[in-house]
C-alpha cells in the first residue's frame, strides 16, 4: 500500500521530481526559460563539461524544468530516468539512433502509427537501418524476423488502427532470449493504464502531445529507460551494442555502461543524441506537460468511463457494423486486454459505419461536439475519417490491407458529458443514413 | 581496469573504475568503496572529479558485485583484507579510504588493520553497530525483490533530489532499484542481498578497529537518513575523533547529494581546494 514513504501514483503525478524552489520558495515548478546556466568558475565549467559534476550547461542538453518532467514520467513508469524530446517522433528517433546505425535492423509491429511507420520504412532505410514489420500477434513471425544485426524489437502497447494489444510479456521474453531490448510506444495507454516495464519492456516512449499533456496545446515526447537491460551482457553474448559498451571517441573515450551501470542508454542518448540531433523540448512545453500530468489520474479515469459509455452506445446501434475496442468480447485481443489492461483500454478506438466513404464524410460533417482533426488524447473529443483524410490516396482494397474500411471512423473520447457525446453521435449517425443526404 | 587480487578466497579478477583516466599509482590515491547491493557506479561523479584533480582513483566493484569476479565475501574483515590486497595489486602503498554504508565499515576495518596505509578515512552514511532488522533479513530470505523495494524506499529522503546523479533526468529511486536488481541478478544461486546485509549486521569489531586508526577521520551523515541514523554514528565518531558533517539528505548520499558530498570530500581530502 502506498504511504508516506512509498508514494502512490497520484502522489507521484504531483510531486515526483519537484520540490519548492530553493531560490524563491515557489511551490509550482518554475519555467526556466533560459538557454544557458552561469558557471561558478572556470573549474566548475570544466567539471560540468567533463561529467565530474551534475548540473545544467545548455538547455538543448538539459534544463531544470525539463528535468522535473523527466523524473516525473520516469517515476510514474517505474523507470530509472527519462529524456524529454521535441515530439514523440523525436523520442522514437532518439531511442533508435542511440543504439542503431547503418547496417542495423529493427523488428517492428506492423500495427504502428503512420508517422512511426514512415520513419522506419522510408526514412531510416535511407540511412541504412532496415526494418522488418510483423503482425503484432504473430509471435513466430517476430522470432523469424530477428537477424544477427537486429538491435531492437518495437511495438505499440495498443496498435494502430485496430487497437491490437501488444503481448509485452511474450515479446519481452523473446527479445531477451536474443539479447535484444524491447521498446514500446506507450502513448495510448499512459502509465495510468499500463506500466510496460512491469511486463518486461526495457524502453518506452510517449508522444506527450497526447494524454500526458492532455489539452491539445503542445508537441512533445518523453523517452524512458527502465534501467533493466544489461547492455554489457548483451554485448558479451552477441557483439552488439558497442555504442554503450566500448569507448566513445565523441565524449573523451567514455564507456557509457562503465559510467552508469543502469543509466548507460540515457547517458549516450543525452550526451550524443540531444547534443548532436538537438531535438530537445522547450521548457515552456515541459511545464505545460507537467500541468497535464498533475491531473492525469483524474483525466484517464474519466476518459475510460466516457469511452465505455460511447462504445456501448455504438456497439448497439444498427448503423454501426463493428466497434474495435479490446474490452468487447468481439475484439481478437480481448483476453490479453483483460490481463494487461485491467483499468481500461484507453479512449482512442475506431468503428465501422455501414456504407461507403460518402457516409463516412456525411457522418463527420454532422458532428457538432467532436472536432474533426488529426490528433488524439485531447480533453476534447476528436474524430477523423481515415478514408477521406490520412488514407485518402488508397483505394478500397489498399485500405482493407491497412485495416481500414471506407466507413471506418476513429474517435478520441474526451472529458465532456458522455450523454452529450452520445447525442452528438446519434445526430451524426442519423444524418449519415441513406436517404437523409 | 582489472587486477588479479589474491586473498584467502583465492585469486580473482577485481574491477575498479579509475575516474575516466588511466590509473597512476604515483599520484595521491583515493579509494571509493560502495555499499550493499551497489557497484562503483554510485561514485562516478566524485571519482571523475578526483581523477581530474590530481588524484589516482580506485572505485572497485566488491567481489560478487558488478564487474569483479569471485564469490561475495561474508564478513567486513574478509572484505577489508580484499581491499588491502587490491591496493597491493594496483601498486598503491597508501590511500584515502572513502566508504558508503557497508563500504564505510570495510574502509574502517581496512584502516584499522593497516593504519599506515590509510591517509584519511571518510565514512559516508554510516553507523556502528550497523544492525539490520530481523524482519528485513527474514524478508530477504523469502523475497529479495520486496526487500530491495523496502531498502530503496528507506534509502531516499526526497522525491526531488537535485542535481540528479549521474545527471539531470535520472529518477534516483528507480535507478537505485534497477542497480540493486542488477547486482542480485548477477548472482546465480546466491542471495547477495542477504549476504551484504548480514555482513553489516554481524560486524562487531568497529570500535576496536577505530582505536587502531591513526589517520584523520571524517563522518558524512544524512540528516534524514532512515537506514543509518546519525545518532547511531556518535560512538564510532568519538572513537575516531572524527569531524562530523551532516548533509540535508537521506542514506543514498553519493547519489542524493553529490554536490554537497563533493564539498565535504574536498574539505577532508584537499583542504586547500575546498573553496574552489
Amino acid at each position: 500500500m502506498p504511504g508516506h514513504a512509498n508514494p502512490g501514483f497520484d502522489t507521484l503525478a504531483l510531486h515526483a521530481g519537484a520540490a519548492p524552489d530553493p531560490a524563491t520558495g515557489a511551490r509550482a515548478v518554475p519555467i526556466h526559460l533560459t538557454t544557458s546556466f552561469v558557471f561558478e568558475s572556470s573549474e566548475h565549467a570544466a567539471s560540468l563539461f567533463n561529467m565530474e559534476r551534475s548540473g545544467h550547461v545548455y538547455s538543448r542538453i538539459s534544463n531544470p524544468t525539463n528535468a522535473v518532467l523527466e523524473e516525473r514520467v520516469a517515476a510514474l513508469e517505474g523507470g530509472s530516468g527519462a529524456i524529454a524530446t521535441a515530439s514523440g517522433q523525436a523520442a522514437l528517433h532518439l531511442a533508435i539512433a542511440t543504439i542503431a546505425g547503418a547496417g542495423s535492423h529493427i523488428v517492428a509491429s506492423s500495427a504502428l502509427y503512420g508517422g512511426s511507420h514512415n520513419l522506419l520504412h522510408y526514412t531510416l532505410s535511407r540511412f541504412g537501418i532496415a526494418t522488418t514489420f510483423v503482425a503484432p500477434g504473430d509471435i513466430d513471425g517476430w522470432r523469424a524476423a530477428i537477424r544477427p544485426e537486429t538491435k531492437l524489437v518495437f511495438g505499440e502497447t495498443l496498435g494502430n488502427p485496430g487497437l491490437d494489444v501488444l503481448d509485452i510479456p511474450t515479446l519481452a521474453a523473446l527479445a531477451h532470449d536474443h539479447h535484444l531490448p524491447l521498446l514500446v510506444d506507450s502513448t495510448f495507454t499512459t502509465p495510468w493504464l499500463m506500466r510496460p516495464f512491469e511486463h518486461g519492456a526495457d524502453l518506452l516512449y510517449h508522444s506527450a502531445t497526447k494524454f500526458l499533456s492532455g489539452h491539445g496545446t503542445v508537441i512533445g515526447g518523453v523517452l524512458v529507460d527502465s534501467g533493466n537491460f544489461d547492455w554489457d551482457a548483451a554485448a558479451a553474448a552477441t557483439g552488439r551494442f558497442t555504442e554503450l559498451t566500448a569507448a566513445y571517441d565523441g565524449f573523451h573515450g567514455m564507456v557509457f555502461s562503465e559510467e552508469s551501470t543502469v543509466g548507460a542508454f540515457l547517458l549516450r542518448a543525452r550526451r550524443e543524441g540531444l547534443r548532436d540531433f538537438g531535438a530537445s523540448m522547450s521548457p515552456h512545453t515541459a511545464w505545460l506537460v507537467l500541468q497535464g500530468i498533475e491531473t492525469l489520474p483524474l483525466r484517464m479515469a474519466r476518459h475510460v468511463e466516457n469511452t465505455r459509455k460511447v462504445v456501448a452506445f455504438l456497439a448497439g446501434h444498427d448503423r454501426v457494423a463493428r466497434v474495435g475496442y479490446p474490452e468487447l468480447e468481439s475484439h481478437p485481443d480481448h483476453a490479453l486486454a483483460k490481463r494487461l489492461l485491467p483499468r481500461g483500454c484507453g479512449s482512442v478506438f475506431s468503428f465501422d459505419l455501414k456504407g461507403s466513404r460518402e457516409e463516412g464524410r456525411a457522418f463527420i460533417e454532422a458532428l457538432r461536439i467532436f472536432s474533426h482533426l488529426a490528433n488524439v488524447g485531447d480533453c476534447r473529443s476528436l474524430v477523423i475519417h481515415p478514408a477521406s483524410t490520412t488514407h485518402f490516396r488508397m483505394d478500397d482494397s489498399a485500405l482493407a490491407r491497412a485495416g481500414v474500411g471506407p466507413g471506418t471512423i476513429r474517435l478520441s473520447i474526451g472529458l465532456e458529458d458522455a450523454d452529450d457525446l452520445i447525442d452528438d453521435l446519434k445526430r451524426a449517425l442519423k444524418a449519415a443514413a441513406p436517404g437523409k443526404r | 581496469m582489472k587486477w588479479p587480487v589474491v586473498t584467502d578466497a583465492g585469486s580473482h579478477e577485481a574491477y575498479a573504475y579509475s575516474g575516466g583516466k588511466a590509473f597512476d599509482a604515483q599520484l595521491p590515491c583515493v579509494v571509493f568503496v560502495h555499499g550493499a547491493m551497489h557497484d562503483h557506479s554510485v561514485w562516478t561523479l566524485l571519482a571523475r572529479w578526483f581523477a581530474n584533480h590530481g588524484h589516482a582513483v580506485l572505485a572497485p566493484d566488491l567481489p560478487g558485485h558488478g564487474r569483479s569476479e569471485g564469490p561475495p565475501l561474508a564478513s567486513v574483515e574478509a572484505l577489508a583484507d580484499w581491499l588491502l590486497a587490491l591496493l597491493d595489486a594496483a601498486g598503491v602503498r597508501s590511500a584515502a579510504l572513502v566508504g558508503h554504508s557497508m563500504g564505510s565499515l570495510i574502509s574502517l576495518e581496512a584502516a584499522g588493520r593497516a593504519p599506515a596505509r590509510a591517509t584519511r578515512l571518510v565514512m559516508v552514511g554510516t553507523a556502528y553497530p550497523m544492525k539490520v532488522s530481523a524482519a528485513l533479513l527474514d524478508g530477504a530470505r523469502e523475497d529479495v525483490a520486496a526487500a530491495i523495494d523496502n531498502v530503496n524506499t528507506f534509502s531516499h529522503a526526497s522525491l526531488a533530489s537535485k542535481p540528479s546523479h549521474p545527471g539531470p533526468g535520472t529518477w534516483l529511486h528507480g535507478a537505485n532499484r534497477a542497480l540493486m536488481r542488477r547486482m542480485q541478478s548477477g548472482q546465480r544461486g546466491a542471495n547477495l542481498f542477504l549476504n551484504d546485509f548480514e555482513v553489516c549486521d554481524r560486524y562487531g569489531d568497529g570500535l576496536a578497529a577505530a582505536a587502531r586508526v591513526t589517520c584523520p577521520a571524517t563522518l558524512v551523515l544524512g540528516a534524514r537518513d532512515q537506514m543509518t541514523m546519525p545518532r547511531l554514528a556518535v560512538d564510532v565518531g568519538a572513537a575516531l575523533h572524527a569531524e562530523t558533517i551532516t548533509l540535508a539528505c537521506g542514506h543514498a548520499i553519493p547519489t542524493e547529494a553529490p554536490e554537497a558530498l563533493l564539498a565535504a570530500l574536498r574539505g577532508a581530502l584537499v583542504p586547500a581546494q575546498a573553496s574552489l
